[in-house]
C-alpha cells in the first residue's frame, strides 16, 4: 500500500515537472512568435519546422557559453541565487490540481502532487521566499545596477504580495477554505469564481504580473536604467536559470489564476461526460481544459508584453499601495455585507 | 532511531548553528542570511509538530516579508566598514531588564499552556486546521488577540509618525 502511493506520487511529481520545464521552453518560443506576430514579423523560423526547435538551441547556446565569474567576495551567494530562483518558482506546482481523480489499477489516483488544506498559503509562502533568488544575486553580482535591480525587484513584490493576499481574503470569505481541490470542486458547473469575483480576479491578475516581474512591472530588470538589472553579472546558464524561473513562473501564476477564478479542470458538461463517457475521460478533458485555460493566461501575459510600456517607480508604487490596497479592502467589505446579507436571510427563512 | 527524532536532531542543530552564526558572522548581510535559515528550520520544526498553518505563516510573516526587508536595508545602508556602536549603560541596562521580562514571559506561557495543551489532545480535535484555530482565537483568546493587534496598529502608526517627524525636521 505505502509503496504504491510512492510510486504514484512520484509519477505525478515527475510528471507535473516535466511539464513545467516544457512549457517554460516553449513559452520562451511562444513569447518570440506572439512578440513577432504582434510587430508584424516572421519571428523564429529557421530551427525546425517553425522554428519550434529554437528553445532546444538556446538552451544548447547557454550551456556552451562561457561561464563569467564577476570579482565578488561572496562567490557561493553568487551560485545560490539563480538556484533559489529556480527552486522556488518550481516548487508552487506541488499542491496545483491539474484534475479530479483517475481511476486505473482499480484505485483512484488524485492528479495532485499534495492536498494541503492550505494550499493557497503554501502558494504564498513559496512565492514571498521567491524574492531571495533575485535579492541575493543582485547584492552578490557586487554591481550597482545588480543592487538596485534587486532592491527594486524586492520592494515591488513585498508591495505587492499585500494587494494579492488582501484580494484573496475576499475570495476566501467566499469559498471557506484554503484547498486549492476544494476550490475548484466548489467551481463544478459555470460557477466560475470570476463571476462572483471580479474585482479580486482583477487585482490578482495585476499582483501576478508584478509578482513575475514581467512587463509592465520590469523594473528589475529595465534595460534602458539598469543595463539588465539583477542578472547583469550572470552569464551561461546561471543567466539561463533567471530566464527559465521567470518562465515557470509565468506558467504557475497562469494556472493559479486558472484554479482560483476560471473552474480549474471544470468545463460545461462534466457531468454528463462523467455519466455517459466515464471518470477517466471526464478528466483527461478536464486536464485538457485547464491546459486551454492557463494557455489563455501565458497569451495574455505576452500580449501585455508587447504592448503597453514599463511603469515609472513611483507610478509602480501608487498603484500598489494607494489604488489596489484601498480596492482589495473595499471588496473585503463588500463581501462580507453579502454574506452577512445572506446569512440573515438564512437565518430568517426567507 | 525514528524518522521524526532524526529530523529533530537535524532542524535542531541546524536551528542552533545558523542562530549562532547570525550572531558571530562579522558581515551583516551573511547575518541576516543566517537568520532566514533560522527561521526556516523553526518553520520545520511547525511542521513536525504538525502545525502546517503555524509552519507556513511563519514562512510567510518573517521569512517572505520581515527578513525581506531587514535585507533591503542592510543592502541600502551600505555597511562595509564594520565599527562597534558606542552604547550607554542605560541601552544595556534596558537590554538585560526586557531579556528577564521575556523570561518571565516564557515561563508563564510554558506554566500556564500544558493544561489547555493536554486538553486538546484529549479531546482530539485537529487543532492544525484553520477553522479550529480561528474558533481558538476568536473565542477563549479574544482579548488578547485584539491588544495583540491594537499593539500592531500602534507600532505602525508611530513608525509612520516617527519617519514624517525626520522629514519635517530636515
Amino acid at each position: 500500500m505505502d509503496s504504491t502511493i510512492i510510486i504514484e506520487k512520484s509519477v505525478i511529481i515527475v510528471a507535473v515537472f516535466a511539464l513545467t520545464m516544457l512549457m517554460a521552453m516553449y513559452s520562451t518560443w511562444a513569447e518570440r512568435k506572439v512578440a513577432a506576430w504582434l510587430q508584424d514579423r516572421v519571428g523564429p523560423n529557421r530551427a525546425g519546422p517553425f522554428g519550434l526547435f529554437q528553445p532546444l538551441a538556446d538552451g544548447l547556446k547557454l550551456f556552451s557559453k562561457e561561464e563569467f565569474e564577476p570579482n565578488t567576495p561572496n562567490r557561493f551567494l553568487f551560485f545560490v541565487g539563480p538556484a533559489i530562483a529556480m527552486s522556488t518558482a518550481l516548487m508552487t506546482s506541488a499542491v496545483i490540481p491539474w484534475g479530479d481523480k483517475l481511476h486505473l489499477f482499480g484505485r483512484d489516483i488524485l492528479l495532485q502532487a499534495t492536498d494541503l488544506n492550505i494550499g493557497l498559503l503554501y502558494f504564498f509562502g513559496v512565492v514571498s521566499v521567491g524574492v531571495y533568488g533575485i535579492m541575493i544575486g543582485g547584492w552578490a553580482s557586487n554591481n550597482k545596477f545588480s543592487l538596485m535591480g534587486a532592491v527594486r525587484a524586492a520592494s515591488q513584490m513585498v508591495s505587492y504580495e499585500v494587494a494579492m493576499g488582501l484580494s484573496m481574503i475576499a475570495l476566501l470569505m467566499m469559498t471557506g477554505t484554503l484547498s486549492l481541490r476544494e476550490i475548484s470542486a466548489q467551481q463544478a458547473g459555470m460557477n466560475w469564481n470570476v463571476f462572483y469575483q471580479p474585482l479580486s480576479f482583477i487585482i490578482f491578475l495585476i499582483c501576478a504580473f508584478a509578482e513575475t516581474n514581467r512587463t509592465p512591472f520590469d523594473l528589475a530588470e529595465c534595460e534602458s536604467e539598469l543595463i539588465g538589472g539583477y542578472h547583469t553579472e550572470y552569464s551561461s546558464m546561471k543567466m539561463g536559470f533567471y530566464l527559465f524561473a521567470e518562465y515557470a513562473n509565468m506558467f504557475i501564476s497562469s494556472t493559479i489564476l486558472a484554479v482560483l477564478f476560471f473552474g480549474g479542470y471544470n468545463y460545461p458538461g462534466m457531468s454528463w461526460v462523467v455519466e455517459n463517457w466515464g471518470v477517466n475521460i471526464a478528466n483527461v478533458l478536464g486536464f485538457g481544459a485547464l491546459f486551454i485555460k492557463l494557455c489563455g493566461f501565458i497569451f495574455f501575459y505576452m500580449w501585455v508584453r508587447w504592448t503597453i510600456p514599463r511603469f515609472r517607480y513611483d507610478q509602480l508604487m501608487h498603484l500598489g499601495w494607494r489604488i489596489l490596497i484601498p480596492l482589495s479592502i473595499i471588496n473585503i467589505i463588500i463581501t462580507g455585507i453579502v454574506i452577512l446579507r445572506a446569512d440573515i436571510a438564512a437565518y430568517l427563512g426567507f | 532511531m525514528s524518522t521524526v527524532l532524526i529530523l529533530f536532531c537535524v532542524l535542531s542543530a541546524i536551528t542552533l548553528s545558523t542562530a549562532f552564526l547570525t550572531i558571530f558572522s562579522k558581515n551583516p548581510i551573511h547575518s541576516a542570511i543566517y537568520l532566514v535559515i533560522c527561521f526556516f528550520s523553526i518553520a520545520g520544526h511547525y511542521l513536525l509538530l504538525n502545525a502546517q498553518f503555524l509552519a507556513i505563516v511563519h514562512i510567510i510573516v518573517y521569512s517572505g516579508a520581515i527578513m525581506i526587508l531587514f535585507l533591503f536595508t542592510i543592502m541600502l545602508m551600505n555597511l562595509n566598514e564594520q565599527r562597534e556602536v558606542y552604547r550607554p549603560r542605560i541601552t544595556r541596562l534596558g537590554a538585560i531588564v526586557s531579556f528577564c521580562l521575556i523570561c518571565l514571559v516564557l515561563i508563564t506561557i510554558f506554566i500556564n499552556s500544558k493544561p489547555i495543551v493536554g486538553e486538546y489532545t484529549s479531546t482530539g480535535e485537529d487543532y492544525q486546521s484553520i477553522k479550529v484555530l480561528g474558533k481558538i482565537l476568536l473565542n477563549e483568546y479574544m482579548v488578547p488577540f485584539e491588544f495583540a493587534s491594537i499593539l500592531l496598529l500602534v507600532a505602525m502608526i508611530g513608525t509612520v509618525l516617527l519617519s514624517k517627524k525626520e522629514k519635517l525636521e530636515k
